[in-house]
């Protein structure tokens, strides 16, 4: 029974994995284009070794944390207010509110982005311009906002969840012992949900360290590791970009390490 | 637990103002469907129903709609059959290399797409299959399965053994206890599961991207490649605006559906 989607898995998906990670290690034909099947070690040194790619690959790290650590910034108020304090009837109708724009589209979000920070020009202006006078335009921030925007309900789910099982009784505990609200949060509530922000972050961290089409709707001229494997694989250059690829895998495989020692498994 | 006035107005203004924040671009967008002008800027100049009433002769738009449901559609039944089999199996037997298995089963969605879709893309080349629809659904389907197939398994764990023991204890063969105890109680998390496959087909982008081949044109592609179109452009926001619109019943539905019985 579970022999059909395991054997999906494993050879669709971990063939296709095992076979883009072999052909990192092929010599590229420069005059055909193609890759040969001779043995080489060239592209990962390229794709480790150039310092250009390493600042880019830091970039993108960074960039993917900012956006993971904004979600949870607000995922944690939110989440708590829905769980502790909103009305029983409004509880369901507050996540829904908060999770269905998932539904709405990526590209749609992303151009709506791009609508707001808009830094104006020949056409006009966009959202945060006319509206409140200036933006940030596009970069950084912008791709940060998005990416945190586009992804936000991922990090909101768990860490609600996680909320609603943590028994009253610890919190009113704590505050029966003395401790305030702040020192209640840090020293009971946060150390409890780390599994929960945890599972929520393999998401947040995941998509934003993939995306590469989010920075070139918002990012101006910004770029990320996305960028790099799409446009040496249109180059065409498989083999280096396969070499690429290994840059976000073998991040997410640390990554993944971590937060499994975290728990965040237990609350996928 | 005690909070202080302040701490309680506070976290509800948070509250309340992320969702404001949150529908603030899509309110954009379907502002911006009736705007009389062909770039996404701000504030509209005029109003107009034109883009909304030629949309039918964009023909363009109606081909790929039509693709996105087919690839979402096939993606979305291999995906509910891998998905709810690999749920059921990992749930109910204990065998070698469990732990093994469930990793792998989130691995798909916990690497970004684009390796996914660089590797899938790498896999047809090599074997000299053409890209096209058999690929980008082998794409979906993959991500797909493991939508369905962490709904399901969530059902399933808070499912009591005891159900399935009671009903052994009656005499039901397994087949029986499947039919009667077990299916009843799943059927809605593998609906939401469904539902949740075929929303993330229909909204992928960059598996499709490099699992594509020239003949393939998606939804979202369709998108991507128009936003640079002016003439086009607003006919853009005219199908996000549908598709939210569409969406929005249906992710109520979901969730609904996920919940599961009796918990409400």
């Amino acid at each position: 029974m579970v022999s059909g989607p395991v054997l999906w898995l494993v050879v669709v998906y971990l063939g296709s994995l095992a076979l883009l990670i072999t052909s990192a290690f092929f010599r590229l034909d420069d005059f055909t284009g193609k890759s040969t099947s001779e043995w080489t070690l060239a592209n990962l040194d390229e794709a480790f070794t150039t310092g250009a790619y390493r600042t880019l690959v830091v970039r993108s790290v960074l960039i993917a944390a900012a956006a993971t650590a904004t979600c949870i910034a607000v995922a944690l108020p939110v989440a708590f207010y829905i769980s502790r304090l909103a009305r029983p009837w409004a509880k369901r109708g507050l996540v829904v509110a908060l999770t269905i724009p998932l539904w709405a589209g990526y590209l749609v979000k992303a151009y709506a982005l791009r609508a707001i920070f808009e830094p104006g020009g020949a056409n006009g202006g966009g959202f945060l311009n006319s509206v409140f006078g200036g933006s940030p335009g596009f970069g950084y921030t912008a791709t940060i906002v998005t990416l945190a925007y586009l992804w936000f309900p991922y990090m909101l789910l768990p860490v609600y969840t996680g909320f609603e099982r943590l028994p009253d009784s610890l919190l009113d505990a704590s505050g029966d012992l003395g401790a305030g609200t702040l020192r209640t949060f840090r020293s009971v509530i946060f150390p409890l949900l780390i599994p929960s922000i945890a599972a929520g972050s393999i998401f947040t961290f995941s998509l934003s360290l993939g995306d590469y089409i989010t920075v070139k709707v918002v990012g101006g001229t910004t770029q990320m590791i996305g960028n790099i494997i799409e446009r040496t694989l249109l180059a065409p250059n498989q083999p280096l970009a396969a070499a690429f690829t290994l840059w976000p895998i073998s991040i997410m495989v640390v990554y993944l390490v971590v937060m499994s020692r975290l728990g965040a498994f237990k609350n996928l | 637990m005690q909070l202080s006035r302040t701490s309680r107005w506070s976290l509800r203004t948070i509250t309340y103002l992320t969702i404001g924040l949150v529908y603030l671009p899509l309110a954009i967008v379907l502002v911006l469907s009736f705007n009389d002008s062909n770039a996404l800027v701000w504030p509209p100049r005029g109003f107009t129903t034109h883009w909304w009433s030629t949309l039918a002769d964009v023909e363009s738009a109606r081909e790929a709609l039509a693709t996105s449901a087919r690839i979402g559609l096939v993606a979305m039944l291999i995906a509910v059959v891998l998905g709810s089999l690999l749920a059921f199996g990992l749930q109910r037997f204990e065998f070698f290399g469990k732990n093994a298995v469930s990793f792998l089963a989130v691995l798909p969605i916990a690497l970004p797409g684009i390796v996914t879709g660089v590797a899938l893309r790498n896999t047809f080349v090599r074997f000299g299959w053409d890209l096209g629809y058999l690929s980008v659904v082998v794409g979906h389907a993959t991500f797909c399965i493991v939508v369905v197939y962490n709904n399901v398994v969530a059902r399933l764990r808070r499912m009591s053994p005891n159900l399935r023991e009671a009903s052994a204890d009656l005499g039901a063969q397994p087949w029986q206890t499947f039919r009667y105890v077990t299916w009843p109680l799943m059927r809605s998390a593998v609906a939401a599961g469904a539902i949740l496959a075929f929303a993330l087909s229909f909204d992928e982008v960059v598996v499709t991207t490099f699992t594509a081949g020239a003949g393939v044109s998606t939804l979202p592609q369709w998108i991507l490649n128009n936003f640079s179109r002016p003439n086009v452009l607003p006919y853009v926001t005219v199908v996000a605006t549908i598709v939210m619109i569409i969406s929005l019943p249906i992710a109520w539905l979901a969730q609904r559906l996920s919940d599961g019985p009796r918990e409400r």
